[in-house]
């Protein structure tokens, strides 16, 4: 007896082949059992392969599956085969394999790269327009929620709103801190050495204080809690959505978009403009910093020249667009999260297109913003 | 027959919470042997614990000749290897297709061509009955019922000896139930697999159960087969009859 997979193959006589197959056929031996039963190639039409199972010591079904996918090679180049000698539990195992055999293989069809070119266009195209309808018509409804919200304050989840101002507020401090202070510190560093060689040194004020207040402050304060917020507003709902709780939520009459959607908007229309106030006074401070070791302008000269100089109402834009980011970001999050199906991948998917779309709008929102308010003399 | 899995002693706590004190039992080859108790015994616990997904507290449990707690990593992978598990709700990876799910073990530990990986994982989806049109579908695609087949084809793929069922039949309907039922039994004689499965339902435990743990109150309240628990005098036991 061999131990090791192994096939023995007579020829008896001119039409027919005996072949002895014995030893162990599981799929550890698989490989090399595939190489030996691939030299039986029918080259003669009409010879008869008589299969000899009696020697098989193991087998499993994938053992099987081999013999099988020869054998249906075999047949279809118009040899015939013969099956002798089968132990009653191997006969059992090989026609139930036989019974479940795929007769018909899957065929993945293969198109021509430029077909595929562009059913892949047209799928993004569609793709595109169906998610421009989808968010206008949340947009619609989440403005009507908003206007419900507005006309019925007491509905408003207070807790919740509450619970994101903290999460998505107060959690952000730390980080806005730091970059706005390396902000204030970069613009100040930057300009004290060209206005040093004008010896213009306390225009350094209005330089730090109108770029920060109006333009910088704002945006990176947006783009952080952009970073932090949608994405994790996407990824909650998603996933409330995976695990079938935004289903429960409606059944049980509690509209998503008041527990859901309407505390995470107002959470960031509240707390992004206090953010913004607080990113204010950090990165001026920066450049007060700056200006007093590189350039000598004391914090109190500093402090002075802003009140005589520096408009309010720069800082009056930049704390008036922060509401409108706080408002990007919480829809594009909510929205995108509403998106997520029942598949793990697109949590991912989903997330990043949420950050992405965020940062963008708000980027874009604030330029419209900086162009429009200077054509109209601001 | 040789013992397949022994439970000695096995104490199972999480914090202050105890699960299971003391509990004993042992499954022979080639049986089908089922976990029962009441929501919260543990039940489920002790599947994982014997799956090595859940650490004992205390105990021994030897599974395929190895103590379970004191296994190398090398001897846990090959360990993991001769195994099936069929989780509760399939838990097939979503990302890919059910052909890949069911190829994918076939993939990573072995050298077979992949036309063969192919004809094979083929074959394991209709042998629990799912339509090769199934095959290069998603997950998400499947009813509930088609995704614990296309779990049990996963769990086959590589022809394991022991197979690990959690609550086989629950949120199938009780045709598709019976269905299952049938190809437990029909899969345990012509491959010889044994089945260890934890269920609620009282069709699968009369008639493709051959012996029975019953946990409660962390210990095993009842051990051995159906016509034995007929014939017992406890009456807090005579309610799992009904």
């Amino acid at each position: 007896m061999q131990d090791t997979p192994f096939l023995h193959i007579v020829q008896a006589n001119a039409t027919t082949f005996d072949l002895t197959l014995s030893g162990i056929w599981t799929r550890e031996s698989i490989a090399v059992l595939n190489k030996h039963l691939q030299t039986l190639t029918c080259k003669v039409p009409h010879t008869l392969y008589r299969f000899n199972f009696e020697h098989i010591e193991d087998f499993d079904t994938h053992g099987i599956m081999l013999i099988l996918h020869h054998i249906k090679r075999i047949e279809s180049f118009t040899c015939t085969v013969e099956k002798i000698k089968q132990k009653p539990h191997f006969e059992k195992l090989f026609s139930i394999c036989e019974a479940h055999f795929p007769n018909e293989p899957i065929i993945i069809e293969k198109h021509f790269f430029l077909l595929d070119y562009f059913e892949n266009v047209g799928k993004v195209i569609i793709e595109g327009y169906k998610t421009l309808t989808s968010f206008f018509s949340f947009t619609g409804e989440l403005a009507h929620a908003v206007f419900d919200a507005l006309l019925h304050p007491l509905k408003i989840r207070l807790t919740a709103t509450l619970y994101h101002i903290q999460h998505s507020g107060a959690g952000a401090i730390p980080i806005i801190f730091l970059t706005s202070f390396l902000i204030g510190i970069v613009i100040a560093y930057q300009g004290a050495t060209q206005l040093e060689k004008f010896g213009a040194n306390i225009f350094i004020v209005e330089m730090v204080t109108i770029s920060a207040l109006r333009e910088l402050a704002p945006l990176l304060t947006a783009i952080v809690v952009a970073g932090r917020s949608s994405s994790a507003y996407t990824a909650q709902i998603g996933v409330m959505k995976i695990t079938d709780e935004v289903d429960a939520m409606s059944a049980m009459g509690f509209s998503p978009w008041d527990f859901l959607v309407i505390p995470r908007l107002f959470a960031l229309v509240i707390a992004l403009p206090l953010l913004v106030f607080f990113a204010d006074v950090i990165s001026v401070f920066g450049g007060m910093v700056i200006a007093s070791t590189k350039l000598d302008v004391s914090f109190a000269e500093f402090i002075d020249r802003i009140a005589e100089t520096v408009a309010l109402k720069h800082f009056i834009i930049g704390l008036v667009k922060a509401p409108i980011f706080g408002a990007i970001i919480a829809t594009i999050g909510c929205f995108r999260g509403f998106q997520i199906d029942s598949s793990t991948e697109s949590v991912g998917k989903y997330t990043t297109i949420s950050v992405v779309n965020a940062i963008f709008w708000v980027i874009a929102m604030d330029a419209i913003i900086s162009v429009f308010l200077t054509e109209m003399g601001l | 027959m040789s013992i397949l899995i022994e439970a000695k002693e096995i104490v199972t706590s999480f914090g202050k919470n105890v699960i299971h004190d003391g509990v004993s039992f042992a499954i022979e080859k080639g049986e089908i042997f089922g976990l029962l108790g009441g929501s919260g015994s543990g039940k489920t616990t002790l599947l994982r614990e014997m799956i090595l997904l859940q650490k004992i507290t205390n105990g021994e449990m030897i599974v395929l000749g190895y103590n379970v707690s004191k296994l190398s990593s090398s001897e846990a992978w090959a360990l993991r290897q001769k195994w099936g598990v069929l989780f509760q709700f399939g838990a097939l990876f979503t990302s890919l297709t059910i052909l890949e799910n069911v190829a994918i073990a076939l993939k990573e530990y072995t050298d077979i061509p992949d036309s063969l990986i192919k004809e094979s994982a083929l074959m394991k989806l209709s042998l629990v009955g799912l339509p090769s049109k199934v095959a290069t579908m998603y997950p998400s695609e499947l009813s509930g019922g088609m995704k614990k087949r296309a779990g049990l084809a996963r769990a086959l793929a590589l022809d394991p000896k022991l197979l690990f069922l959690d609550e086989p039949t629950s949120g199938l309907d009780p045709h598709s139930a019976r269905g299952f039922d049938e190809l437990i039994l029909n899969l345990r004689e012509t491959l010889g697999i044994t089945v260890v499965m934890v269920t609620h339902d009282k069709d699968t435990i009369e008639h493709v159960l051959d012996k029975f743990i019953i946990l409660g109150n962390k210990k095993v309240l009842f051990d051995g087969t159906m016509s034995m628990l007929r014939d017992t005098k406890d009456e807090s036991l005579k309610t799992f009859l009904n």
